[in-house]
């Protein structure tokens, strides 16, 4: 009996540039833990808290007024699709972390919603990671996370938090919210990081 | 707008692996507020990588279980009491 349900879009044609386990799909499959949170532009934030509670924020204006890039990345779900070559458009994180003292080792992607998920900083950053507003040129919808998400395409995208309104950094790894449930602490598609001890 | 939710129903399959007693008329209070239902109430979001269930009053999380190879995972910290009914 399954209770995960990978493949529920159905099943593409395997391609020899996956993912080990992927599958390749053509839509845009949307995952979620919950209802679609509708987070207005004028009262959105995104906080940056460090380990001493020092907080950096950005308000919807001061965002889109820093430096943007538009990336083509290659998406990895852990229920197994892949999809190719999606474009998106946002800040990276480097960008805004840049002037944020710290020496912490982790970070916790928090979600409007409710949603977290941990990553080691040094993954949000050197051109890895960005607080994306736009996807194939629209401004992205809430179904796909938008206002703005997290996107950290190197890693399952359970990493790349929808919703996103805040990092908190931290000496210690919080496990989030299915990191606590089995997942895998860092989660590398290419080394099939699916499950705690994989 | 397409519910995204099932309902609670979907949870009892997967319990059984768990629990030896049936848990669909089982009763549960939860821990956000307070709001006391059936198993079959709870709202079930299954397009992810776990089954997520939440209050239908205040949407919090009362039940997550997650199947891998190896284990099945469940958190029931969302959900304060679970009352279940024995066989007469
Ligand atoms: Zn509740």
């Amino acid at each position: 009996m399954s209770i995960v349900t990978p493949g529920f879009h159905g099943r593409g044609r395997p391609a020899a540039d996956l993912p080990p386990g992927q599958y390749l799909t053509e839509d845009f499959p949307v995952l979620s833990a919950g209802p679609t949170p509708r987070v207005p532009t004028g009262s959105w934030t995104f906080t940056v808290t460090t380990e001493t509670g020092r907080e950096y924020r950005w308000t919807w204006a001061e965002l889109l007024a820093l430096p943007a890039e538009t990336v083509t990345v290659d998406l990895h779900c852990v229920t197994k699709w892949s999809k190719l070559r999606t474009t998106w458009r946002g800040v990276p994180l480097d960008t805004l972390l840049a002037d944020v003292e710290t020496a912490a080792d982790f970070a916790v992607a928090e979600s409007y919603g409710g949603y977290t998920t941990n990553l080691p900083l040094a993954d949000l950053l050197d051109g890895q990671a960005w607080i994306a507003y736009s996807y194939e040129g629209e401004d992205l919808t809430a179904e796909h996370g938008g206002p703005a998400r997290l996107l950290v395409p190197h890693l399952y995208l359970w990493k790349s938090a929808k919703w996103v309104s805040g990092i908190r950094l931290s000496h210690d790894d919080e496990p989030g919210f299915w990191e606590t449930l089995g997942y895998h602490e860092y989660g590398d598609p290419w080394r099939e990081q699916r499950y705690q001890g994989d | 707008m397409t519910h995204t939710y099932v309902d609670g129903n979907a949870l009892a399959g997967p319990l059984a692996d768990l629990f030896a007693v049936d848990l669909t008329t089982a009763v549960l209070r939860c821990a956000g507020c307070g709001r006391t239902g059936p198993l079959a109430g709870l709202h079930v979001y299954q397009k992810a990588p776990g089954l997520v269930a939440r209050c239908p009053g205040c949407q919090a999380v009362m039940v997550r279980l997650a199947r891998t190879p190896t284990r099945v995972h469940l958190d029931l910290h969302g959900t304060l009491a679970l009352a279940v009914s024995l066989p007469s």
